[in-house]
């Protein structure tokens, strides 16, 4: 884990990245439990469902590994995040054609033009829970 | 059984990120939020941003640094009212949120400033998450980082509205294929605007200046 946290990014970024997943895993603890209706007792969260962009700062290994640790001792714990990553979407301003980005070139494939607007692929959203039964 | 929340997660942030920038636009302020690695020069380049647009626009400055407050004393040299937002109090984060800056700018008397420039900590990943109200991002790029910093870090380079490759004084003692760094800033945002500074040697501010100056008319005229 910690080795893929290196590899994605260099000096001062890995301790800020865990930092912050850490708070964004926080948060999703904390929208979970509070979407839980208040007349259920004894809770099991088992799955998260989560949709991550592809530009978003998130690296699903290690927002899994701060998951874990702030689940703990919550009707949260041991649950499995389930993260659908969003791919990159731009929409061109000339020719109004959409285009999937890969590798990193935000131009248009149909024109080239370089005016292109983000449709999807900045998601950092929190869809569902799935509770055990019973 | 599923319950359905869809929320974006960042939701606060982006909720209090709103009433700044209705605060804001309230007041007559216009915002721009500094980003880059640490040590890229945001520092150097506001203390001379800053010296060269007063007195005609009046001018705050809020700094988000880990453990000092030097950047905040080199700063207030320059006569503007500066804030330091000592990031450890608020979980040691590595950058500056809404509520942080909504916390901040009651420190300050917004009446009589026009711009507000954010110097946010130093780091490209997460300060790129998050809205803090602002009307234009800026990242700050050196020649002696890589020039693949932009490929490294693409939503940073995609969500600022203009980049300042910062130290070019520099250029006759590196290898440094200004060229590529240049083309990889537009190839994940292709019409950025881009000026070529030194800080120290205060070079090439004049369009920086300008372009200031001409976001702020827009927004406030
Ligand atoms: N040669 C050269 N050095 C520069 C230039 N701009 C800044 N520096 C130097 O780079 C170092 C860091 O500058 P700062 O302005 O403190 O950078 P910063 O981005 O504010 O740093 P943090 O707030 O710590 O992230 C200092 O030693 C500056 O003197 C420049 O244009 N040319
Ligand atoms: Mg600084
Ligand atoms: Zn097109």
């Amino acid at each position: 884990m910690s080795v893929k946290i290196w590899a994605a990014s260099d000096d001062f970024a890995p301790r800020c990245l865990k930092m912050h997943e850490m708070g964004i895993a926080m948060q999703i603890v904390e929208m979970s439990i509070a979407s839980i209706p208040e007349e259920m007792n004894n809770v099991q969260v088992e799955i998260i469902n989560l949709k991550v962009g592809k530009l978003a700062a998130v690296i699903p290994g290690s927002l899994r590994f701060c998951f874990d640790i702030v689940a703990k001792d919550t009707p949260l714990s041991g649950a499995k995040l389930h993260i659908e990553e969003i791919p990159v979407v731009v929409k061109c301003n000339e020719c109004n054609k959409e285009s999937v980005i890969k590798e990193l070139s935000f131009k248009c494939e149909a024109c080239s033009s370089g005016s292109t607007e983000i449709l999807s692929g900045r998601e950092l959203d929190i869809e569902s829970i799935e509770i055990a039964d019973g | 059984m599923e319950i359905k929340i869809v929320r974006k997660v960042l939701d606060v942030n982006e909720k209090i990120a709103q009433e700044n920038r209705e605060m804001f636009s309230e007041q007559g302020v216009f915002v721009l939020n500094v980003m880059s690695s640490p040590g890229s020069g945001k520092t150097t380049i506001l203390e001379k941003t800053v010296s060269s647009i007063m007195p005609e626009i009046n001018c705050a400055v809020i700094v988000g640094d880990i453990c000092t407050t030097n950047d905040a004393d080199r700063l207030a040299r320059t006569g503007a009212p500066v804030v330091q937002v000592n990031t450890d109090e608020f979980g040691g984060d590595c950058h500056l949120a809404a509520h942080v800056i909504e916390n901040a700018t009651r420190n300050l008397d917004l009446d009589s400033v026009h711009l507000l420039i954010v110097e946010n900590v130093g780091n490209l990943v997460c300060p790129a998450e998050f809205d803090i109200g602002e009307d234009a991002r800026v990242v700050v790029l050196s020649v002696t980082e890589g020039e693949d910093k932009p490929l490294k870090y693409p939503l940073m380079f995609r969500v600022c509205d203009a980049a300042l490759l910062n130290k070019t004084d520099l250029f006759p003692h590196l290898d440094y294929n200004r060229e590529s760094a240049i083309d990889n800033i537009l190839q994940v945002h292709p019409d950025m605007p881009i000026f070529e500074i030194s800080a120290t040697k205060s070079e090439g501010f004049s369009p920086w200046i300008d372009w200031i100056k001409n976001r702020l008319r827009e927004k406030l005229n």
